[in-house]
C-alpha cells in the first residue's frame, strides 16, 4: 500500500485508508480512485498528486 | 529599470507558491522571483492543526525546501528577505538588504497576523499563536520540554481553536477552550451541531468555558495562572491564542494601495494601483475575505492566467471548509452572509446533517453542515449550491 500527498496543499490520500468520507473503501489503490475525485482540502484532481515515503 | 519582465511574488505561503506554480504551467519563460520572510520551505499551513495526529514535526512538515521548489517551478527564491518599500512609480521593490528588484507585475501574497488581544499579567508574553511553521515549531518544542506539558488553555472556539483541541487529545493532551462566545464554531455551525461537536470534543477530555474572556496570564508555582472575566481562574502550562486572523496590510498601505478589512482587489485580484495584486488571506477579494484553501486556489488560478495575458475574474463554486476535527469530522458549506433562509438540522447518534435552504423556496440549498458519517454527502450537497460568482 502506498501514500499520495497532494502537492497543493499537503492531504495525504493512503491507500490503506481509503478515503471512506468520499466513498472510497479501505484499500483502495491510488489507479482505482475516479478520475472525478477531487482533494476534500483544496479540490484539485488527481493529477496535483505525487507518491510519497511516508 | 522599469522595463523589467519579472512577476514578483511577495510570500512563500500557500497563495505565493500555487500562483507561482499555476503561472509556470502557462508560461514556461516569464521570470518569477518568490521573496519569502522565512526559510521559504513549501508548506500548508492547515496542517498545521493536525500535525500532532500525524506525528509530523516543523521539519518533516515541509514538503519541499526553498532550493527544490525553487527548481520545480523554475523561480528565484529568495529566503529572509523582507520587502521594505515598493516604488510603484518606479516599479521596484527595495529589500532589507538594500536590494532593488525592478518588477513587470508583483503578487502580494502576504498571509493574515493573528489577533491578539491585550492580556495583563507577568507570563502575558509567553502566550502563543500558531500561524506559521515557525511558531509551530516553538509550540511542539514546548509540548516537548522535560517538565511536561499537561494542560493547555487555548482561546478561541472557532476553528483553528477547536482544531488545536483535537489535536492535542492526540498527545495525551486535555486542552480548556475559552471563548467570549456561547458555543463552539458559533459564527460557522448552527446551534445543533455547535453542540455536537462540543460534546465529542468533550468525550475526549476536552473542557470548554464560554461566555469568559481572558484577562491575565501569571507564573504560578507549577505552571501558569489564567485569570478569566468572570473572576475565576484557570490553572494551565501553555496559552495558546486562536481568536482570529487580520489581513496583512501594513506594506500595501504603506505603498497607497486602498485597504479595508484586506487589501481591496478586484475579480482580477487587481489591487487599486497598477501591476500590483493580492491574493489570499491577506486580499479582499470583491468584498469577501475568505481564509480558507479552497478560495486561494481559485485566485491563483485566475490570477496566474491573467498574468499570462488571458484576462480571467476569479470564480467561486461552492467551497466546503473542511474542519479537521476527527473526533467528530465536520464539513461546512456557509451560506453567503446575505442569504435569506433557515437552518434545518437532521440527527442520528452517528451523524448530523443541517440545511440552509432559501425563504421561499425551500428545494434551494444555500448552504450545509455535516457531520460525522455524513461527511460523505459534502460533494453531492456541493453540487446543489449555487457559485457566489461564476
Amino acid at each position: 500500500m502506498k501514500t499520495f500527498q497532494c502537492v497543493v496543499c499537503g492531504f495525504v490520500y493512503d491507500e490503506a485508508a481509503g478515503q471512506p468520507a468520499d466513498g472510497i473503501a479501505p484499500g483502495t489503490l491510488w489507479a482505482d480512485v475516479p478520475d472525478s475525485w477531487t482533494c476534500p482540502d483544496c479540490g484539485v484532481g488527481k493529477s496535483d498528486f505525487e507518491m510519497v515515503e511516508i | 529599470m522599469s522595463s523589467s519582465d519579472s512577476v514578483v511574488i511577495v510570500g512563500s505561503g500557500l497563495a505565493g507558491y500555487n500562483v507561482a506554480r499555476e503561472l509556470r504551467k502557462l508560461d514556461a519563460n516569464v521570470p518569477i522571483t518568490v521573496i519569502s520572510r522565512d526559510h521559504a520551505g513549501f508548506y500548508s499551513k492547515p496542517m498545521l492543526s493536525n500535525a500532532l495526529a500525524g506525528k509530523k514535526t516543523a521539519a518533516t512538515l515541509v514538503m519541499k525546501a526553498a532550493d527544490k521548489i525553487g527548481a520545480e517551478i523554475n523561480a528565484k527564491v529568495l529566503p529572509h528577505s523582507v520587502v521594505e518599500k515598493i516604488d510603484t512609480q518606479a516599479r521596484t521593490l527595495l529589500l532589507n538588504d538594500g536590494q532593488t528588484l525592478p518588477y513587470r507585475d508583483v503578487v502580494l501574497a502576504l498571509g493574515a497576523d493573528p489577533i491578539r488581544l491585550p492580556l495583563k499579567g507577568d507570563a502575558a508574553d509567553t502566550v502563543l499563536s500558531v500561524n506559521d511553521l515557525d511558531d509551530f515549531a516553538r509550540f511542539a518544542e514546548a509540548l516537548d520540554h522535560p517538565d511536561g506539558v499537561k494542560r493547555v488553555a487555548i482561546l478561541g472556539a472557532g476553528l483553528i481553536g477547536c482544531e488545536f483541541a483535537n489535536d492535542l487529545l492526540h498527545r495525551g493532551i486535555e486542552p480548556t477552550v475559552l471563548d467570549l462566545a456561547e458555543r463552539a464554531l458559533g459564527r460557522l455551525l448552527p446551534e445543533a451541531a455547535s453542540l455536537r461537536l462540543q460534546k465529542q470534543l468533550e468525550a475526549g477530555g476536552t473542557k470548554f468555558r464560554f461566555g469568559v474572556a481572558v484577562q491575565s496570564v501569571d507564573r504560578a508555582a507549577s505552571g501558569l495562572k489564567v485569570t478569566l472575566t468572570d473572576g475565576s481562574t484557570l490553572e494551565t502550562d501553555l496559552v495558546l491564542s486562536a481568536i482570529g486572523l487580520k489581513p496583512r496590510t501594513a506594506l500595501a498601505a504603506s505603498a497607497g494601495l486602498q485597504i479595508n478589512r484586506g487589501i481591496v482587489v478586484d475579480r482580477h485580484l487587481a489591487s487599486s494601483v497598477p501591476h500590483i495584486y493580492a491574493v489570499g488571506d491577506c486580499a479582499e477579494v470583491d468584498g469577501h475575505t475568505l481564509p480558507y484553501v479552497l478560495p486561494l486556489m481559485q485566485q491563483a488560478r485566475a490570477l496566474a492566467a491573467s498574468l499570462a495575458g488571458q484576462r480571467t475574474p476569479v470564480a467561486y463554486p461552492a467551497m466546503p471548509v473542511v474542519v479537521k476535527t476527527p473526533a467528530w469530522p465536520t464539513v461546512v458549506c456557509p451560506p453567503a452572509m446575505d442569504a435569506q433562509g433557515a437552518w434545518t438540522v437532521t440527527e442520528t447518534d452517528e451523524a448530523l446533517e443541517a440545511r440552509f435552504t432559501a425563504s421561499g423556496n425551500p428545494e434551494q440549498l444555500l448552504g450545509f453542515v455535516l457531520q460525522g458519517k455524513a461527511v460523505s454527502q459534502r460533494a453531492a450537497l456541493a453540487a446543489q449550491i449555487p457559485p457566489l460568482w461564476v
